[in-house]
């Protein structure tokens, strides 16, 4: 038989039992359209996250303590045209958690300290007001920047700029208001305070190492153009140094490339996860394929031995028969990606528990599930087909 | 003559767990071009099994079967596939016609395993010269008996065959229905040439062909040409 009398053939068998086939199909509409969904999903959040960091600027290093102190002295050495060259600036910050008062409204949040070097290396910009100036540092100015999440909370629509908090108990000034950011490779930084990084350190942490010096939480390094990877080996090089390091050092340097590879290994698995996890669906749904091809070989067992008397050879059998089991499976294969294309549309921008989803469809993932669904029909089809090519003719005949 | 189908001590024994059940016991018969032969014999004789075996539906257990010449117990699936697509017209006593399609399907199915040129022109042409050629559309349940078996009939005839076997294909007709096949056969047969074989059980169609064999016990037991053969009805044979 030729390809095209083959799916005609099978198309008419199909067709024959709608019910049926309505049914056996839905299983790999389900199995596919899951796995397009879920993997949509996971692969949103990938891009989701890599868009967040990359925003932060890519020519950014952080260094961090690991079982040392790093001190405010450590950062600002790190900007050395001799030893460093390759760094541009650094911003220091210090954090620590406390709750921010506005008449009887308050908010439990995150206090950072930091520099005005902070909104050019992090790419900060105040929505409104004026961001942290030297003259703030240099005189330990009771002063404070919101985090728009925090300002919408404490103040709603009003504008807080020069208006009165409290953070701890202690009076600050609002003077800006940041842009939103979303979270970032810090979780999310718009419900953050930002306060001069000296205010901090004496009226509201005040950690000092042994030897009196004034720790540090984190350095934002800002690296010349390109030369990151520079910049990190240098920066590296200045603070074992400065720490009299021999062997294992005691603060890391990471690149934003690092935490973004970092954080997409860990959602590349996840999204491979749930593919995995839809997959099983799929699964099933062949099984069903299986199993209505078994019924159906048994209820045409008489039209099998017509064929067969007529001149239909094992492999012309094996053939109608595989046909109707793939046709089946890429049919439902491709409805599944419809249904999954609309099902990630669905839920793009969909909240669940708090965050916003975001899902991203891509071709390749439609082609993969369509080509495991099609793989899955043809491995399920082959045996019931197997069994129907083996009949029989006259035993087939004789069957009622 | 040549003769078309030549089986030679032809055995067929069946076995139900350990108990062995001999069904043919050494058939040889041979059957000319252009003959037209019956074959009878009470119940449970062999007659169908005989038939299914020279039809290439079932294989022999020991014995040589020559059709056209050629030795088909040693054939595989693909050869044998190929004699009955090509070689043979097996009509059966049940018709055997796929109720989902049309009289016309039906037939056409018979050319899809094979040589599909002009598959359906050919196929109207042989629902026509069984007179049904104004029934095509029609599906199998919307046809009676005996209009059924001649849908069989044409479709064993459209593949254009060297012979034409029939297992009691009058069996579930009336007489009336029972002469038009005859006819058709008869006409076949003298007319074209076609080599014919039917198994019976009414001695009455027995008489239409030329030449009887007898078989009791899975052995034949007579074979006789008859005298005067009987000649059908002709009323359905001018083509509608
Ligand atoms: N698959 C089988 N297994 C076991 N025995 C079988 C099988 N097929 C046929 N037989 C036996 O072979 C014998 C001959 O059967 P066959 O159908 O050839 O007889 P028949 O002459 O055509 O009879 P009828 O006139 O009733 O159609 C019967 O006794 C039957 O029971
Ligand atoms: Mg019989």
């Amino acid at each position: 038989m030729t390809p095209l009398a083959l799916i005609g053939t099978a198309w008419s068998s199909i067709g024959g039992n709608r019910l049926r086939t309505g049914l056996t199909l839905l299983g790999i509409i389900i199995g596919v359209a899951a796995v397009i969904a879920l993997m949509s999903i996971g692969r949103g959040a990938q891009e989701d996250i890599t868009n967040r960091i990359e925003s932060l600027g890519s020519n950014l290093l952080y260094v961090r303590p690991l079982d040392g102190d790093l001190t405010l002295d450590d950062a600002l050495a790190l900007v050395d045209p001799v030893f460093a060259p390759s760094v541009v600036s650094v911003a220091p910050e210090v954090s620590v958690s406390g709750s921010v008062t506005y008449r009887s409204t308050d908010t439990f949040t995150q206090v950072a300290g930091v520099t005005p070097e902070f909104a050019d290396v992090r790419n900060f910009e105040v929505a409104s007001g004026e961001f942290i100036s030297p003259a703030h540092v240099l005189n330990r100015k009771n002063v404070a920047v919101l985090g728009s999440q925090t300002a919408e909370d404490l103040f709603g629509e009003r504008d807080p700029v020069g208006v009165d908090i409290a953070i701890s108990g202690i009076r600050f000034t609002v003077i800006g208001v940041l842009e939103s950011k979303g979270a970032t490779a810090f979780g999310n930084e718009d419900n953050r305070v930002l306060v001069p990084l000296t205010t901090a350190f004496f009226r509201l942490s005040g950690q000092r190492t042994a030897a009196g010096d004034l720790t540090i939480d984190l350095i934002n390094v800002q690296a010349d153009g390109e030369r990151i990877e520079e910049a990190q080996q240098e920066a590296a090089t200045v603070l074992r140094l400065r720490h009299e390091i021999t062997d294992t050092d005691d603060f890391r340097v990471d690149t934003q490339q690092s935490v973004i590879d970092a954080l997409s290994e860990t959602t590349g698995t996840l999204t491979v996860f749930l593919g995995a996890v839809a997959g099983i669906s799929l699964v099933v749904g062949g099984i069903g394929i299986m199993n209505i091809m078994l019924v159906s070989v048994t209820e045409r067992t008489r039209e099998i031995g017509i064929r067969k008397a007529l001149g239909a050879k094992r492999q012309d059998i094996l053939a109608q028969f595989v046909t109707e089991a793939v046709l089946l499976s890429i049919g439902g294969g491709l409805l599944g990606v419809g249904a999954g294309v609309v099902a990630s549309r669905i839920l793009d921008g969909f909240t669940l528990a708090g965050s916003e989803l975001m899902t991203v469809f891509s071709g390749d993932i439609a082609a993969l599930a369509l080509a495991v669904s099609a793989a899955i029909g043809l491995f399920f089809g082959i045996y019931p087909a197997a069994r129907a090519a083996q009949l029989h003719p006259i035993e087939a005949l004789r069957h009622e | 003559m040549t003769a078309v189908i030549e089986v030679t001590d032809l055995r067929k024994t069946y076995r139900l767990g350990p108990l062995a059940v001999p069904v043919l016991n050494g058939v040889s018969l041979a059957v000319e071009r252009g003959e037209m032969v019956s074959i009878m014999g009470p119940s449970g004789s062999g007659k169908s099994t005989l038939m299914n075996i020279i039809g290439c539906l079932d294989a022999p257990t020991s014995g040589s079967y020559l059709l056209e010449g050629e030795e088909v117990s040693r054939w595989g699936d693909a050869r044998l596939a190929a004699a009955r697509n090509r070689k043979i017209g097996f009509v059966f006593q049940t018709y055997n016609l796929l109720p989902r399609l049309s009289a016309l399907a039906n037939v056409e199915l018979a050319l899809q395993y094979g040589d599909r040129r002009n598959a359906r022109a050919r196929s109207l042409q042989a629902l026509e010269s069984v007179g049904l050629g104004h029934r095509y559309k029609h599906r199998p349940l919307e046809l009676s008996g005996g209009e059924q078996q001649r849908v069989a009939i044409a479709r064993a005839l459209v593949k254009d065959p060297a012979i034409m076997l029939a297992d009691e294909p009058t069996g579930a007709l009336d007489t009336r229905s029972s002469a038009e096949i005859m006819a058709i056969l008869q006409r076949l047969n003298r007319d074209q040439g076609l080599t014919v074989a039917l198994v019976t059980h009414e001695a009455d169609v027995a008489r239409h062909t030329r030449r009887i064999v007898s078989l009791c016990d899975g052995l034949i037991v007579g074979d006789e040409p008859v005298a005067e053969p009987l000649r059908a009805e002709t009323a359905e044979e001018a083509p509608a």
